[in-house]
């Protein structure tokens, strides 16, 4: 008995030990115990990627990671406002030549008309590698290693790692051309084809001439086909040495150069096709789309969407330095501690997927995310308003070091009045003065303290803040919604509306021919129930102006079929900038790119000819004071037409912990994580403190157990007891 | 058995078949082809000529169920339907919008599925029988009253409420656990599992509880249960011994179709645990619209309900020889 109750006290003891110990380890924490104190950026993403492939890319979070990879010519520099292209792999930022008709040089301030093709010459740096990959690995007698696998070569690889050599090359002028030529691949659809098409000189027909070629060597198969673009010149593109190759356009379009600061125009070395291309490649998920191939900063080593993506530093990556110039608050800011320094500055970047939002935040303020996005439930834990109407984390949030970095997107989200409604669109004084009384009514400046958490601000216009054009306070304020009040500009009283409503033919919000009450249709593709509040809000608006509004909310393929049809007559929608030109919001109502006949943008299907002239003249023009002059007379004309109530310009807030730095919200470069660094040690530190296991609950619990199943136990021994007796 | 079972496996085809139809229909009549292009090639700048070609591409350019312009046989084999259908009972689930394939990405991730599922369905029916079992043999007591009330609380309260609250407690407040995540495989896994097992079996003990208890009073009160206690056996003996087996009937009702099931998944737990399975898989198809993909998991979910169904017929045999399969 002595002996069984000692072995008793020294399993306790040992229990006690082992839970002692542990109690100083985080338990809560979910990476291996291999990577603590390492120099990696843990960071999370709600949505999966659907590719990865440059020529088909185009979203936000397919961005977040090919921006990293891929390299095109020009970058955005990581400091300077408003944003300015810097050269990323080109030695410098082409001037454009221009040529007419005859293919004669004109001078460079021959005006547009007279201008045929522009000629973009790009000249890369020597010297830089791609990643290293399999597509590259090559034998001894420099064969490439992996481009004639058949089944059993095949066997038992699934993913890239699979491949036990890598290689690299260097890169040459021959990729850019070869991934400008993809993008009028058949089978990549990629999104930009049609604008190309309008530019790159030749790219039209080459589509063509892709598709039938691909017919040919396809011959019905649909594995294992490999379109060798090299054999199919492109007017538009071409390579004049290694390192330098043209790209000729159609007239002039100086936003050319932006898109060539995105992925789409990123170099693809034509192994790497050739490589994903072969047999039996696809039914493995071994594909171009899936294992990017690039010669940016970091490369993709673990592609699991559904659960973790991971970029690693490309140990081929060539010479980058963080820039030495900046803003000039940047200093003061710490941003300039490391310029100079060789990028990137974080080893590993490990992306998490989170599809919940309550996970997601706790384990930010847990310290296992060192950023994050600032959640709608979260918001009031998290940020609050100032005295002064900024906005700055809790103290909750202060006491854990954590910072607020706040920007306007370069987006506009606008409640636009379909032009060829008969009752609200138009250009007579009755359809332009209702539009104007909604406009009016409709107060953004409250949505966005109501439903937004202030992360916003109401839109004088189209152009966003950060976009050449925008001017701030009462110089760029809408005058017929907008009064300026002691250099501020205040919206116009609700009385003033009811006058113009009056003057548009609706006195109190009534037919003053039929006297039938105004009622207007508001078409939504926000249909869940949390947008059930923000409609009723919307309704209201227009009660102040005795006008009913009927929300028409479907789902979001109606909504653009009714849009395409011009079966709208008043409508939510938003644009976010592809580059940061006037040009890419004023085209929102340029009349030839109107949704009804051409499937424009131009969902308003605004088409005044002022407007239209004006903007032909300002979209190709180098920013200036003649642009900004026309700029502004293209504003005067739409704020007086209001096609669009004009809505709102987001506000984007991100958290980060004390331990990140470097950090500069950036809404047009895509490629930031190699300026960012980390300091493992304090995260370390903190995310201990943070997280010790609390013990007691499970005592607690154990305990709660044992009493219910006392009295359970108690009565099953008086029951037998009184069997037996 | 077997031509019992060859003859259930003969009228799965149709309902199948049919399953495949509704799923098909139900899909092609929410989205059109160009609402499925439109979704696909992305929000901006998709011209009429890019949706043609999309729709080419993937022979969403052909009628739905009926080829008119084609000949003979083509009139029915020349159609959407029709070409994307006959595959799937092949097994070949084909490619999904982003050009995986489907059948390996299935196999992928059915695992972390099973990772969660079949513990917590193993623990799960372990502790809910015990439960039932206490209950009944303390039937007609407090404990019973409030056990019964207790499971009637616990059953009312949404998953959704367990698994924040799991989340809360343990994970948040505790830091006993990570809040999220999945690992496969070693030790470094079992912490990930063990709050979504725990959430997964605590939010069925309600319901369960209640119903086995039912079932075991149900047979508490018959003849050889009295003959059992007559002759002087326990009553742990006559409950784990008799009235347990005999329960065993009604219990597999319910639990064996599922078996197959666990496969696929759970939405609401993979989606908030992170759990990279079969659950999320779906949720993610039906988000995207990728149609293969929801089709793939609707027919796969069929076929598991059926084997569940046929699994069902063939434990009764097991648990009573009393029932012929012929």
């Amino acid at each position: 008995m002595g002996q069984t109750n000692s072995y008793r006290r020294a399993l306790l003891l040992l229990a006690l030990a082992a839970l002692s110990c542990n109690a100083r380890a985080e338990w809560n924490n979910p990476y291996p115990a291999a990577e603590e104190g390492k120099n990696i950026l843990y960071t999370a993403f709600r949505e999966r990627p659907k590719h990865l492939d440059p020529a088909r890319a185009y979203s936000s979070n397919e961005y977040d990671f090919i921006a990293q990879i891929y390299e095109p010519p020009f970058q955005y520099h990581y400091l300077k406002r408003p944003y300015a292209l810097a050269p990323l792999t080109a030695v410098a930022l082409p001037r454009p030549a221009y040529l007419d008709t005859q293919s004669r040089r004109l001078p460079p301030d021959a005006p547009p008309a007279a201008v045929a093709y522009s000629v973009y010459e790009i000249r890369i740096r020597p010297g830089i590698y791609y990643q290293p990959h399999p597509a590259f690995a090559r034998d001894a007698a420099g064969k490439l290693l992996y481009h004639a696998l058949d089944e059993r070569a095949l066997a038992g690889k699934y993913a890239i790692a699979d491949f036990p050599r890598t290689g690299t090359r260097e890169l040459v002028a021959a990729d850019y051309v070869y991934q400008i030529k993809r993008l009028a691949h058949p089978k990549l659809h990629s999104p930009i084809l049609s604008v190309m098409g309008e530019y790159i000189v030749g790219m039209k027909d080459y589509a063509a001439t892709l598709t039938r070629a691909y017919a040919d060597v396809a011959g019905g198969r649909e594995d294992g086909v490999y379109l060798d673009l090299a054999r199919y010149p492109l007017a538009g593109a071409e390579a004049v040495d290694r390192y330098t190759y043209r790209v000729k356009i159609r007239g002039v379009y100086p936003q050319i150069r932006y898109w060539m600061a995105m992925p789409f125009f990123a170099p693809m070395p034509p192994e790497a096709e050739r490589f994903f291309s072969q047999p039996g490649m696809q039914a493995r998920n071994l594909t171009l789309d899936w294992y990017p191939v690039g010669t940016g900063a970091y490369m993709l080593t673990v592609n699991d969407p559904n659960r973790r993506m991971v970029l690693e530093r490309n140990p081929n990556y060539h010479d980058e330095f963080y820039p030495r110039a900046g803003e000039p608050a940047d200093a003061g800011r710490g941003l300039l501690a490391d310029a100079g320094k060789r990028l990137p500055l974080i080893d590993k970047v490990v992306f998490s997927r989170e599809k919940e939002g309550i996970p997601y935040w706790n384990k930010f303020l847990q310290g296992y995310y060192d950023r994050s996005a600032v959640l709608t439930e979260s918001f009031d834990q998290a940020v609050r308003l100032t005295g002064s109407g900024d906005t700055d984390v809790t103290e909750s949030m202060k006491q854990k070091g954590i910072r607020l970095l706040t920007s306007v997107a370069a987006s506009t989200y606008y409640l636009g009045f379909n032009m060829l409604d008969p009752v609200v669109g138009g250009y007579g004084e009755r359809a332009r003065k209702l539009r104007q009384a909604v406009s009016i009514a409709i107060d953004y400046e409250e949505q966005i303290s109501i439903f937004r958490n202030g992360r916003g601000i109401a839109a004088q216009g189209p152009l966003p803040p950060g976009i050449f054009g925008y001017e701030d306070g009462c110089a760029g304020s809408n005058p017929h919604v907008y009064d300026c009040v002691r250099g501020v500009p205040r919206r116009k009283p609700i009385e003033f509306a009811r006058r113009l409503l009056s003057e548009a033919g609706y006195p109190d919000g009534r037919d003053a021919r039929t006297g039938a009450p105004l009622t207007l249709y508001f078409e939504t593709a926000a249909t869940g129930p949390e947008e059930k509040a923000r409609l009723d809000w919307m309704r209201k608006q227009l009660q102040k102006l005795n006008v009913q509004l009927e929300v028409r909310a479907t789902d979001y393929n109606r909504f653009q079929e009714k849009m395409r049809k011009g079966d709208a007559q008043l409508f939510e929608w938003g644009w976010n900038a592809d580059y940061p030109d006037p040009e890419n919001f004023l085209f929102l109502l340029y009349g030839p790119n109107r949704k009804v006949g051409a499937d424009g943008e131009n969902a308003a299907n605004y088409d005044n000819p002022e407007f239209n002239r004006l903007f032909e003249r300002m979209k190709n023009m180098e920013n200036g004071p003649e642009r900004l002059a026309i700029i502004r007379r293209m504003l005067d004309v739409a704020r007086r037409d209001a096609p669009w109530a004009w809505g709102v310009h987001p506000k984007l807030f991100t958290l980060e912990h004390a331990w990140v730095l470097n950090a500069k919200p950036n809404n047009m470069a895509n490629n930031t994580l190699k300026y960012l660094r980390l300091e493992p040690a304090p995260r370390a530190r903190d995310r201990a403190a943070w997280n010790r296991p609390v013990l007691w609950p499970v005592a607690a619990v154990l305990l709660l157990l044992a009493a219910g199943a006392a009295p359970a136990v108690i009565a099953y021994r008086r029951r037998e007891r009184t069997v037996r007796r | 058995m077997i031509a019992y079972i060859v003859r259930r496996l003969l009228h799965a085809v149709p309902i199948l078949v049919g399953v495949n139809l509704i799923t098909f229909a139900l899909f092609f009549f929410v989205n059109s082809p160009d609402d499925m292009a439109r979704i696909h090639l992305g929000v901006k700048r998709v011209t009429p000529e890019a949706i043609a070609k999309w729709k080419e591409d993937r022979g969403f350019n052909r009628p739905l169920f009926y080829n008119a312009a084609a000949a003979g046989a083509d009139k029915v084999a020349d159609t959407i339907f029709f070409r994307h259908s006959v595959r799937l009972f092949a097994g070949d689930f084909g490619r999904s919008e982003d050009g995986r394939d489907i059948r390996r990405e299935i196999f992928q991730r059915m695992w972390p599925s099973v990772a969660i599922a079949l513990p917590t369905f193993a623990v799960g029916i372990l502790v809910y029988i015990t439960f039932a079992m206490l209950l009944a043999f303390f039937r007609g007591t407090y404990l019973d009253a409030w056990g019964v009330v207790a499971c009637v609380g616990m059953m009312s309260v949404s998953t959704l409420f367990y698994v924040i609250g799991g989340q809360y407690l343990v994970s948040k407040l505790w830091h006993l656990v990570p809040i999220s995540g999945y690992d496969a495989g070693g030790l470094h896994a079992l912490k990930f599992l063990a709050l979504p097992v725990i959430v997964g079996v605590v939010s069925g003990v309600g319901s369960s509880t209640r119903l086995y208890r039912s079932f075991f009073l149900e047979e508490i009160g018959k003849d050889y249960v009295r003959t059992a206690r007559a002759k002087g056996l326990s009553e742990p003996r006559v409950l784990f011994r008799h009235v347990l087996g005999n329960a065993l009937i009604p219990i597999l009702t319910g639990v064996v179709v599922v078996i197959p099931l666990l496969f696929v998944g759970s939405l609401i737990m993979e989606s908030f645990f992170g759990i990279p399975g079969l659950g999320s898989y779906t949720i993610d198809a039906i988000t995207s619209q990728d149609f293969f993909v929801v089709r793939a998991m609707v027919f796969l979910g069929a076929v598991l309900y059926i084997v569940g169904l046929i699994l069902t017929d063939i434990s009764y045999s097991l648990a009573d020889p009393r029932v012929r399969l012929e």
